[in-house]
């Protein structure tokens, strides 16, 4: 089965191509493509995933030219870390393709669309199998072209357009970071390659130095794909893509890019205890930053958004703290419920023709599938015992406590109670009460879209099993196989934090239940109680609005300043020499007038001249 | 002797020399042209009789090449004054400013 692996890739990028033949052909039926193609990749990542859990691995290389005595290769590799990629992504994928039938149903563009979808799915299982640092790169900016092409595909609207203009340009500051901290390794180790990097790292050829500052600018290539804090602004405004892109490229596969490219190179994480410490606190502000401004957005699909920003904090936060495990543990339980949780939230606008949560409400009997499984995901992200997120977040939360970071530890909970709330408020608002805004026609989505939120439902209640520790660490087992050594395998905190995680969650939702449901606490509570500070959380923090002003204005002055010194320094250089030019071939011109007499003349005053030269120069011309 | 030194010569044929050249490009009338080109090859003819006679070793050389110069001179005067005449039968004119066949 392994050795079938570099086929899996292969499969979505036979489905962009096809569709891309094809895609003026009104015929919806040319999604099945799509989604028989991402089916066949399903079935080969899963084959290959069976096959590394029982140990088995695998890693094919061909030198792609030589680089004076260095050889740069191609290849695909299976390991535990990237086969576990591979299942998700490919699931998610195929997930969202047969979603896609449903929601793209009636759109001119209907084959492009799953064209794209292909495309993406293309890089981004490309992006998991590379052995190197390099084909990654290369997949790394594939798969920003897909996010790109799919956040602007509704690019009749200028909102889309300025969109994806926006991820494309803030994910390329992170490339740029990703782009120097790979040419530094090859630099010091003469590799691309994975392996004899870290060889490299654990034989002390770099210095910790070197290290720290490589581990931080591949960190860099992380924040920007995965929209942690300072890039993070991106990603919210992404949510103009349709929904189902949503779901796979925002919440499950694409922004989890980040969180894997720092699991891949965790070696090197490991070596520099400061880049660690930068990776943890990067992603505990994060995630307790972009769950603040949650509390209050008002579109449904960009509260999600800024709980995946949180939840990927916490990603972020679980690997700087050593939790390698809950880290992963984490993406993969965040894959599957934000994903349901987008599907589920597309699923609402299918029906209601709005984003905005004020104009919903009452919706629980009408969408009697959709409700359910939302309120599952809900759950599930609250971390709620028993479901997938309550068992990733507790490792976290572990994880981060015995690593010794109280500080992060404690916004990290305060995080998972914004987390409970903000979900909670959504869900109150969307589902229950009484409607608010024009319903018509409000209906189930088909079940070509129900059945893969089914799917998804499911595994964001079980997946959580992985990893518990009452029936067994299969994930850390399985996870130990890889290169990666694991430092703190047993994270056994104290007894305290599960119960901690789940009185925080509770609380959240019993607030956000008082507010929005039973009205007993007035619903501008919080807005009248700290009007300051909560001016400022709906303004997301004024993070837009700060790189306007400094940023983009200052790069638009830059540009004036360019086009000023162009148009008038650069152009006048050049208008003055040809003004000058065409002035001394005037007079030129001019002395050639045909008049013997002035002829004369200027041959006298020529002679004269030389004269003058030759009498001061002291008679030689020299 | 004559107590009149070479700079007082030279003086002479500078001035001359230069009231020639000035004719020369200045005049309008064809005729005054070669009247001032005369005047400057006389003002060269005192400046060989004076070398003549001034130089560190004293000769006729100079004022043979002065006879020379005027005999040739004068050829020339009659030369120029035929292609002017010449000129005056074509064009009708011997104003030097009309004259700008070169031009074309």
């Amino acid at each position: 089965m392994l050795q079938m692996s570099w086929l899996i890739p292969l499969f979505p990028l036979l489905s962009f191509i096809l569709l891309v033949v094809f895609r003026k052909s009104s015929n919806e039926n040319t999604a099945w493509i799509g989604v028989l193609l991402t089916g066949a990749s399903f079935v080969l990542s899963f084959g290959a995933w069976l096959a590394v859990w029982q140990g088995d691995g695998i890693k094919v290389e061909g030198t792609w030219f030589q680089l004076g005595e260095r050889a740069i290769t191609m290849g695909y590799e299976v390991n535990p870390l990237n086969a576990l990629m591979l299942v998700i992504v490919s699931l998610v994928s195929l997930l969202v393709h047969l979603y896609s039938k449903g929601y793209m149903h009636g759109d001119e563009r209907f084959s492009v669309f799953f064209a794209y979808l292909g495309l993406f799915s293309f890089a981004m299982l490309g992006l998991v199998l590379s052995p190197n640092l390099l084909q990654l790169y290369m997949f790394w900016e594939l798969v920003g072209l897909g996010s790109f092409l799919l956040i602007g595909f509704y690019y009749f609207k200028p909102e889309a357009k300025a969109a994806a203009k926006k991820a494309f340009v803030m994910t390329r500051i992170g490339d740029v970071g990703l782009f120097i901290g790979m040419v530094l390794l090859f630099w010091q180790v003469g590799s691309f390659e994975y392996d004899e990097i870290f060889s490299a790292i654990k034989n002390g050829e770099l210095s910790q130095s070197m290290l720290t500052l490589t581990a931080i600018c591949i960190f860099v290539g992380a924040i920007g794909k995965s929209g942690q804090l300072p890039l993070h602004t991106w990603l919210p405004d992404a949510m103009e893509g349709p929904t189902p892109v949503s779901a796979l490229i925002h919440a499950a596969t694409m922004v989890a890019a980040g969180v894997y490219l720092v699991a891949a190179m965790y070696p090197l994480f490991q070596a520099s205890e400061t880049a660690l410490t930068v990776v943890a606190v990067v992603g505990g502000v994060t995630a307790i930053f972009a769950a603040s401004i949650g509390l209050m957005q008002k579109d449904i699909k960009r509260v999600l958004a800024y709980s995946t920003v949180s939840q990927l904090g916490y990603m972020m936060l679980a690997l700087g703290a050593s939790g390698y495990v809950a880290g992963i543990f984490h993406l993969t339980t965040h894959a599957f419920f934000k994903a349901l949780l987008f599907l589920a939230a597309g699923s609402v606008i299918h029906a209601v023709h709005t984003q905005n949560i004020e104009e919903m409400g009452g919706l629980w009997k009408k969408l009697n599938i959709t409700g359910p499984l939302f309120l599952i995901g809900a759950l599930a992200i609250s971390g709620i015992p028993l479901l997938s997120g309550f068992f990733s977040k507790d490792e976290i939360l572990m994880s981060t406590y015995a690593d010794g970071k109280y500080g992060l530890f404690w916004i990290a909970v305060i995080a998972a109670f914004m987390t409970a709330f903000y979900m909670f408020r959504l869900f109150f608002l969307v589902f229950t009460g009484k409607p608010r805004g024009s319903q018509k026609g409000v209906h189930e989505s088909p079940s070509v879209m129900t059945l893969p939120m089914i799917v998804l439902g499911v595994l964001a209640v079980v997946a959580g099993y992985l990893n518990t520790p009452w029936f067994g660490t299969f994930l850390t087992d399985y996870l130990s196989q890889g290169p990666v050594e694991l430092l703190h395998a047993d994270h056994h905190g104290p007894v305290w934090i599960p119960f901690v995680a789940t009185a925080v969650a509770l609380l959240g939702i019993g607030l956000a239940y008082m507010i929005y449901q039973k009205g007993s606490v007035s619903r501008d509570w919080l807005t009248r109680t700290f009007p300051g500070l909560s001016h400022v959380i709906y303004n997301k923090w004024f993070v837009d609005e700060g790189y306007d002003r400094t940023v983009v204005k200052g790069t638009t002055g830059l540009s004036w300043l360019g086009v000023w010194f162009d148009k008038y320094v650069i152009e006048g250089l050049v208008a003055g020499v040809v003004s000058g030019v065409q002035a001394l071939s005037r007079l030129g011109s001019e002395m050639q007038n045909g008049q013997v007499q002035s002829y004369g003349t200027f041959a006298i005053f020529g002679l004269v001249l030389l004269l003058l030269i030759a009498a001061l120069s002291g008679g030689y011309f020299s | 002797m004559s107590s009149v030194p070479l700079t007082a010569y030279l003086m002479l044929a500078l001035i001359l020399f230069c009231i020639g050249l000035f004719g020369a490009l200045t005049k309008r009338n064809a005729v005054i042209v070669l009247i001032s080109i005369e005047l400057m090859l006389n003002a060269v003819n005192i400046n060989l009789v004076a070398f003549a006679k001034y130089s560190l070793n004293p000769g006729l050389t100079g004022q043979v090449f002065s006879l020379f110069t005027i005999t040739v001179a004068a050829a020339e005067a009659a030369v120029g004054l035929a292609i002017l005449i010449a000129l005056y039968r074509n064009r009708q004119t011997v104003n030097v400013d009309e004259m700008d066949t070169m031009k074309r």
